[in-house]
């Protein structure tokens, strides 16, 4: 048993660097999912996790490789996306989920165009799935900066963001603060997102982010417990995923989000809040 | 005596379509009044231009003396997501908002007067349990207990009564004569005539336009009740001659 969980870890340092890597991921990203299934926006992760891959490209194709210039490009594009879909949101007739696609849709096929005319396969293979065991130093030291930011930033906007997501029209009547801690929530959504492609690549990213929320629905009726319980489904997602990923030969990144996925599984037979199981047991009690 | 809100020449609309026409009057402070109307009369669209969240067409609102952050809002449909995790105690205590901000810690003297505003409307040994268990009656109870601790000096209550049981709705109209009888200015749509009869001293009677506004009795008779009718089917028309016929 050791050798099969702890081993691995023990002997090799890009195993380790992983571990670190997805659990600064699992504690910035999760909380952040949370809100985002609560404020009923998962697919908005998911557009995110999209838009932001030209400017990854742009930054891959002018300096390679280069952590900075990925993350910087992918923040632009994520952020300017983010910010034109809520103001057309806010200054047209057109409904936030519309004008966010028409955004991300635009940035998607502006990424591919990119990659394709200028790149290689290989190069979008890197950006859409990440490689999670050759992460370095200067990548850890972002995940772990993003991871930090992002929980001050929920501590401090605790409140307005609860309060958006379960009743805007009251924020808006005694605050100004709605619109701030929207924003605030999306410009979270894209940090996270262009930290976790770092590891998982784009696609993977938004997984660890929704999944856990998700599965952690089915656990608590309590917004704290809630949390807690969507991080510690991603964190054990995340070292279960590397594990598999070690033994069996395979793709981290698919791993770690299968095994989220493995757990949402679970979450949504035998959760006690409204799980397929709970519901038909009730159903039995009602009728008896 | 002085008016809590004083409407000039008043055009409220949406995209430039007036749904309120050329309103003028003034509500006097701490009165409590009903506002009636057929469907589409524009009962509604009043409230959201006193709270600032519509912008006049044409004409203007006075609050005197009143600032925005003084007012408290229940509207029609109150956007509460019932599934989100919140308890009770957590929703009643946002009316507390003005007071601790978005940042400022809830302290014991905070949580007892959340306690007493879910006594007074009711709700006692609900305070920890999930909004998304509440029956329509209880979360409406909930939000009157967050008006209760917004201490508003004018409160605005759309519809306030529709989908309750008798004994919430006498349980909450007791709320609302219990803030009249603290000097707050109340302004209540209002469907029900016997209600409004039963509770209301003051009636403000629209349909688009002004049809009639001052003492009930006065407001509720056959006679404009006919031409508030009138009136809205009139409105069918170009905007602008909204009323002109029937008046």
């Amino acid at each position: 048993m050791w050798e099969a969980l702890v081993q691995p870890f023990a002997d090799f340092g890009f195993m380790r660097r992983a571990l670190v890597g997805c659990v600064a991921i699992s504690l910035g990203a999760t909380p952040v999912g949370v809100f985002l299934m609560l404020r009923r926006m998962s697919l908005t992760g998911d557009a995110m996790a999209h838009a932001i891959l030209p400017g990854a490209a742009v930054g891959y194709l002018v300096s390679g490789l280069s952590l900075g210039a990925m993350t910087v490009g992918g923040l632009i594009a994520g952020l300017a996306v983010a910010l034109l879909a809520g103001f057309v949101t806010r200054a047209t007739a057109l409904r936030e989920d519309a004008s966010l696609a028409a955004f991300y849709l635009i940035s998607l096929a502006a990424g591919v165009l990119i990659v394709s005319t200028r790149g290689s396969n290989v190069d979008l293979m890197h950006v859409l799935f990440g490689t999670v065991l050759a992460l370095d130093n200067a990548a850890l030291i972002l995940l772990g900066a993003i991871a930090s930011l992002t929980l001050f930033t929920l501590a401090v906007l605790f409140r307005p963001l609860v309060l958006e997501c379960a009743d805007p029209q009251f924020l808006r009547s005694v605050s100004g603060l709605s619109a701030v801690a929207h924003l605030t929530l999306l410009v979270l959504v894209v940090l996270n997102l262009v930290g976790g492609f770092q590891a998982l690549g784009t696609l993977m990213a938004v997984g660890i982010m929704i999944l856990p929320a998700a599965a952690a629905r089915f656990w608590t009726v309590s917004i704290g417990a809630l949390i807690a319980v969507a991080t510690a489904i991603g964190m054990l997602s995340s070292v279960s995923g590397l594990l598999l990923s070690y033994h069996f030969s395979l793709p981290s990144g698919p791993a770690i989000i299968l095994v989220a996925g493995l757990a949402y599984g679970i979450s949504l037979v035998l959760g006690p809040v409204s799980g397929l199981a709970a519901r038909a047991l009730w159903g039995r009690y009602l009728e008896a | 005596m002085t008016y809590a809100l004083k409407f000039h020449d008043l055009s409220l609309g949406y995209d430039r379509q007036p749904a309120v026409h050329r309103l003028q009057g003034e509500i006097a402070e701490g009165s409590l009044t009903a506002i009636v109307g057929p469907n589409g009369a524009g009962k509604s669209t009043v409230l959201k231009g006193v709270t600032g969240s519509l912008r006049p067409i044409e004409g203007r609102i006075a609050l005197g003396g009143l600032t925005r952050s003084e007012i408290a809002y229940l509207p029609q449909h109150s956007d509460v997501d019932r599934s989100f995790p919140v308890a009770v105690a957590d929703l009643v205590g946002m009316g507390l908002w003005r007071e601790i901000g978005g940042f400022g810690g809830l302290r014991a003297v905070h949580r007892a007067r959340v306690a007493e505003a879910i006594a007074a409307v009711g709700l006692e040994g609900f305070e920890r349990r999930p909004i998304g268990s509440l029956s329509g009656g209880q979360i409406q109870r909930a939000l009157f207990a967050r008006l209760l601790l917004q201490d508003a000096r004018l409160v605005l209550l759309d519809e306030p009564f529709t989908a309750v049981d008798a004994r919430t709705m006498a349980d909450l109209i007791g709320v609302v004569r219990r803030w009249h009888g603290e000097g707050r200015t109340v302004l209540a749509v209002l469907h029900d005539f016997d209600t409004v009869r039963a509770h209301f001293p003051r009636t403000l009677m629209l349909a688009r336009e002004l049809v009639a506004h001052g003492p009930t009795a006065e407001v509720l008779t056959a006679e404009n009740q006919f031409r508030a009718r009138q009136m809205c089917e009139a409105c069918t028309g170009p905007p602008h001659s909204c009323g002109r016929g029937a008046a």
